[in-house]
């Protein structure tokens, strides 16, 4: 079936089945920082932004993000590049495979609620799993970078 | 792994219900739970078209509509402040908020999964469902029933004075529950539902009225073991039905001094 969306800001079109993912159709399309993590919805490895909001790319059709807006990585390097450099200053990416995940997360966070509390931050990615880091890491490193912003 | 043969967007909920009366078709909700199934799916019936995802409200009733996200239940102000939080506090802990946008009321209610959060906290209000053909009937005899080849259309939350809170256990944080239970005192009634027995949640009221005379620490410590007594639990991976039972007590506990303190 034809599909039409909005990739990165351009506009897209395909040819999938009624049962293709979303992932495997960004993955397709080049959008490679989109990984799979597990098949149970559960990682958070391959959120995107459909319409701002993050959501699983691993579980949701690419019929049903026909005429929808999706933002990978690929597409938010300059939003990412503000704050994962904090993140990375405190060893938080050991085999950084969840780390695609995490920043797709984070950027959802910080425009939803600019300036959240760590209860904030841990509610907000608890959905991102990490095999490696104990997420104190990840934690410490959004706090600084909120710091520096407040200069 | 699911696959599909065909894709439907129908315009009218009496189109997606006579496409759905064939065995092959499925609705489907946030599909997140629908993917890990096996199989063939012949005709998938997606209701996104038909306006199902709206949370309307008015003096009497909040309504939420069969597509309404699990994310938008959580951050509504007024199911908020009219649940005293309890429905923020069942949600917020199924898997991470990628999950939540993506999952809907209407896949959470119709799965009636034993170990449902949003089963638990939506019976223990006064809430109805509406069925495409079934009409409006209660949550809680809803819940009993077996599954058809109806449509879920929406929630109705009637809204009476009401105080409430919510409790679960989990061994870890996005881990489903292992044991789930919300009290409600709702127009001068008591309710109790149990979930994660780890059979479906379970409405109960306070038949012998142990709280009649309102919460005290002996009334609370009363009727948590009453309420021990009375719900049916069975044992899984995630705790025996010993562990469970002295869940039931525990958690019934908290959740109604929660209340006597105005949470
Ligand atoms: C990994 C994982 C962890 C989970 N953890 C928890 C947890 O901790 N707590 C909790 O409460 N829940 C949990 N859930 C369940 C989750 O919250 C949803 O309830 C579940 O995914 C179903 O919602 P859905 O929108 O994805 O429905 P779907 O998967 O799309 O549908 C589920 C079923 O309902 C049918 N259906 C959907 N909508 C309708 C409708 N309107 N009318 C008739 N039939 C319909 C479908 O055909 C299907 O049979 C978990 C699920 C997963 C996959
Ligand atoms: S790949 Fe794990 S949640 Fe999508
Ligand atoms: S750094 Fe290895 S999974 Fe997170």
């Amino acid at each position: 079936m034809e599909v039409r969306m909005k990739l990165n800001g351009k506009n897209i079109t395909g040819d999938v089945r009624p049962d293709s993912l979303l992932i495997d159709f960004l993955r397709e399309k080049g959008c490679v920082s989109v990984k799979r993590g597990c098949e149970t919805s559960n990682c958070g490895l391959c959120t995107v932004l459909m319409d701002g909001k993050p959501v699983l790319s691993c579980s949701l059709l690419t019929l049903r993000a026909a005429g929808h807006d999706i933002f990978t990585l690929e597409g938010l390097q300059e939003e990412a590049s503000e704050f994962v450099g904090f993140i990375a200053d405190q060893g938080a990416d050991q085999c950084g495979f969840c780390n695609p995940g995490f920043v797709m997360n984070t950027i959802a966070l910080l425009r939803e609620n600019p300036d959240p509390t760590d209860d904030e931050i841990r509610a907000f990615l608890s959905g991102n799993l990490c095999r490696c880091s104990g997420y104190e890491g990840q934690l410490r490193g959004i706090r600084n970078y909120l710091s520096s912003r407040h200069g | 792994m699911l696959t599909i043969q065909n894709y439907v967007r129908p315009q009218s909920l009496q189109e997606a219900w006579e496409l759905n009366q064939k065995r092959s078709s499925r609705i489907a909700g946030g599909m997140l739970w629908m993917k890990m199934s096996k199989g063939n799916c012949g005709t998938l019936i997606d209701l996104s078209d038909l306006g199902l995802n709206t949370i309307v409200e008015t003096e009497k009733e909040i309504s939420i509509g069969a597509m309404v996200t699990l994310r938008e239940i959580e951050l509504h102000p007024s199911l908020q402040s009219y649940s005293w939080g309890a429905v923020q506090r069942a949600l917020k802990n199924i898997v991470g908020v990628q999950f939540r946008n993506l999952a809907t009321l209407g896949g959470s209610l119709w799965g009636r999964f034993g170990f449902s959060d949003v089963l638990t906290v939506f019976l223990a209000m006064d809430a109805y469902v509406e069925l495409y053909k079934g009409g409006i009937i209660p949550l809680s005899e809803f819940a009993k029933m077996n599954y058809d080849r109806d449509i879920l259309v929406r929630l109705i939350i009637k809204k009476q004075p009401c105080l409430m809170a919510y409790e679960d256990m989990r061994i870890a944080s996005t881990d489903i529950p292992v044991l789930t239970c919300a009290i409600s005192y709702i127009d001068g009634i008591f309710r109790a539902t149990v979930g994660a027995r780890p059979g479906r949640a379970m409405l109960f009221y306070d038949e012998k009225g142990i709280l009649s005379e309102w919460i005290t620490e002996e009334s609370a410590e009363a009727f948590s073991r009453y309420l021990m007594e009375q719900v049916p639990t069975s044992g899984n991976i995630r705790g025996s039905s010993a562990y469970r039972s002295q869940l039931v007590k525990v958690l019934s506990r908290r959740a109604l001094l929660q209340i006597k303190g105005g949470n």
